[in-house]
């Protein structure tokens, strides 16, 4: 199978308004595919349309327009459930269940004998990293930390071949988040795809293999994560690091009118430079003024900026 | 590789969801109140019974099924009404329809958990009412209550579905206020359609015997005065009434499940 997500058209209208309903477009036309056994990061900021995607995927709300197949076969089929996992958002539960009672009820509606079940909600609870005298604790007087550890936790009973974790980092606190990124980093060890949605980039650059941003209902950026960062063609940019010369020295240099931006960094003077040819002339500037070469490196957009731009795009468009 | 069978039977599946229910509502306490409630009830009958010189058995039976009628009816609209609204407004349906669970099966899954409670409620009140009849002496009508009874739990049964159909698509407190007018004018469906035959105007008529073949008509399963008069149900009427129930349920659940497959969890 190429893909194990398949989204085309896919469109969702909300209605509001009491008395004169209108209708408000939240997804506008999306195409998505998820290839198998990665870590795939849906990003996007509040609003974005990320939830309602997974919404739809998981047959919570109908789509207006489109269509969308998960492992082959149309979202609507009620069987497929059986293969995939799912944590939404601020996970909510019947709160007079402990958590292994509520894993036992999850996994007794997937099938799953009782003696796998047992064994199964065991294991899952301590990858989870909930503590033994929790398991017995009604889920009302547990933290959102917790509940979004027996989120994950009932999301993988099933041993599923894709799970959807909508923002699984929400409520945790850093040790928490760094447990449960190695948990989804095993998943992807396991064979298990990973598709995630956050709004916090250095989980997605720890984790993510590819990613799509959302931008108001609209894809704005999908592909292979590394790709996405670098720069790429004529638009390739170069940092040339020097110590020992300061930048009014280098402006002053035969080779001046090839450098670009500079710029002073703690550990020297910052050349930007546009093309690989140009770096040739910046070299000899910096030794013709008696500086000393450190560095010279590929520019990369962070993560921040690739989130950002589209932002700043939309906010432009508006 | 998927740890999940891949064909879940679907009647483990109803009883998954219908366990779970069962469990919720025995773990809510306002059920434990009202059968502490009825069992005082029963006491008071059976000091009532002191005052009704020779008439022990019959107002114990008498109070005591109304009670049971009235409390379990209490029941059936307030947890009723509750069983899927609840469950959208605290968003557990998202992990739950996340998962192999049809929203058919959910709906009958979450009906038979109330059906259950119900039952042990009734159960449990009934043996109330044979012990007080035990104890004024009347042994005998402290086993031919029970066909009544069965009935009683009949009539709740229904309204429970009456009461999860509007849970699909009301909110909890106007969906409680409608299965109360049906369980009111369920239990005076049959006056209304004889009202109906004597009246003059033909859209009166029209309106009366509409209200009287589309809602329930629960005097079918109304056998408490004959009950507390030593009465018991010929075969001909259980068969009938559990047929109805059983007809009239499903039909209602079926509509409860149309509605529910069309709606959106935001």
């Amino acid at each position: 199978m190429e893909h194990i997500v398949e989204i085309k058209n896919l469109s969702k209208d909300y209605e509001t308004g009491f008395w004169r309903k209108r209708k408000v477009r939240a997804l506008h036309g999306l195409d998505l595919a998820v290839r198998p056994g990665q870590i795939f990061g849906f990003l996007g900021g509040n609003g974005a349309g990320k939830t309602t995607t997974i919404k739809i995927l998981m047959s919570l709300l109908f789509p207006t327009e489109g269509s969308a197949k998960i492992l082959g076969a149309n979202i609507t089929e009620v069987s497929i459930r059986s293969r995939i996992g799912y944590c939404p958002e601020n996970p909510y539960f019947y709160d007079y269940l402990t958590p292994l009672e509520l894993m036992d009820h999850i996994g007794e509606i997937f099938g799953i004998s009782a003696t796998h079940r047992k064994s199964k909600t065991e294991e899952l609870l301590t990858l989870a990293g909930l503590a033994e005298k929790d398991w017995t604790k009604q889920l009302r007087k547990f933290s959102k930390g917790m509940q979004q550890r027996v989120g994950l936790a009932q999301s993988l009973i099933n041993d599923p071949e894709i799970v959807f974790l909508d923002e699984p980092m929400s409520g945790l606190d850093p040790v928490g988040r760094r447990e449960i990124r190695e948990m989804i980093s095993s998943l992807r060890e396991k064979g298990t795809t990973v598709f995630m949605s956050t709004h916090i980039l250095s989980d997605v650059e720890a984790l993510c293999d590819e990613v799509a941003i959302l931008r108001r209902g609209r894809l704005a950026a999908s592909g292979n994560l590394q790709e996405l960062l670098s720069s790429s063609g004529e638009h390739r940019s170069f940092e040339v690091m020097a110590a020992g010369v300061s930048a009014d020295t280098l402006l002053r240099s035969t080779f001046a009118g090839e450098l670009g931006k500079i710029s002073a960094k703690p550990n020297g003077t910052a050349i930007e430079v546009h093309s690989e040819e140009e770096i040739e002339g910046v070299i000899k500037a910096v030794r013709e003024s008696g500086g000393i070469l450190i560095s010279v490196l590929p520019i990369t957009q962070s993560l921040e900026d690739l989130f950002v731009e589209p932002v700043s795009a939309t906010q432009e468009s508006d | 590789m998927s740890a999940t069978p891949s064909h879940i039977s679907m009647p483990r599946l109803v009883a998954a969801i219908a366990t779970n229910s069962f469990r919720e509502a025995i773990r809510d306490r306002i059920l434990y109140n009202l059968v502490l409630f009825v069992l005082l009830l029963v006491a008071c009958a059976i000091l009532l019974g002191d005052l009704t010189n020779g008439q022990e058995a019959r107002t114990i039976a008498n109070i005591g099924l109304n009670a049971m009628l009235l409390f379990g009816a209490f029941i059936a609209v307030f947890v009723g009404v509750g069983l899927v609204s609840k469950e959208i407004e605290r968003r557990t349906v998202h992990i739950i329809f996340s998962k192999p669970v049809g929203r058919g099966h959910f709906i009958v899954g979450k009906y038979l958990g109330l059906c259950a409670t119900l039952f042990v409620n009734v159960v449990i009140m009934g043996v109330g009412i044979s012990m007080a009849l035990l104890y004024v002496g009347s042994a005998d009508m402290a086993l031919t209550v029970w066909p009544a009874i069965y009935l009683i739990f009949l009539e709740l049964a229904l309204v429970t579905a009456v009461a999860t159909l509007f849970s699909t698509f009301s909110t909890p407190a106007l969906s409680a206020l409608f299965t109360f007018f049906v369980f009111l004018i369920g239990h005076l469906s049959s006056s209304l359609n004889d009202l109906g035959q004597t009246m003059g105007s033909s859209f009166a008529r029209i309106v009366l015997s509409t209200i009287y073949y589309i809602l329930p008509n629960l005097s079918l399963f109304s056998f408490r005065t004959e009950a507390a008069n030593a009465l018991t149900p010929g075969i001909e009427m259980l068969a009938t009434s559990s047929a109805y129930a059983t007809i009239y349920a499903a039909i209602l659940l079926s509509a409860a499940t149309v509605i529910f497959s069309r709606r959106d969890f935001k």
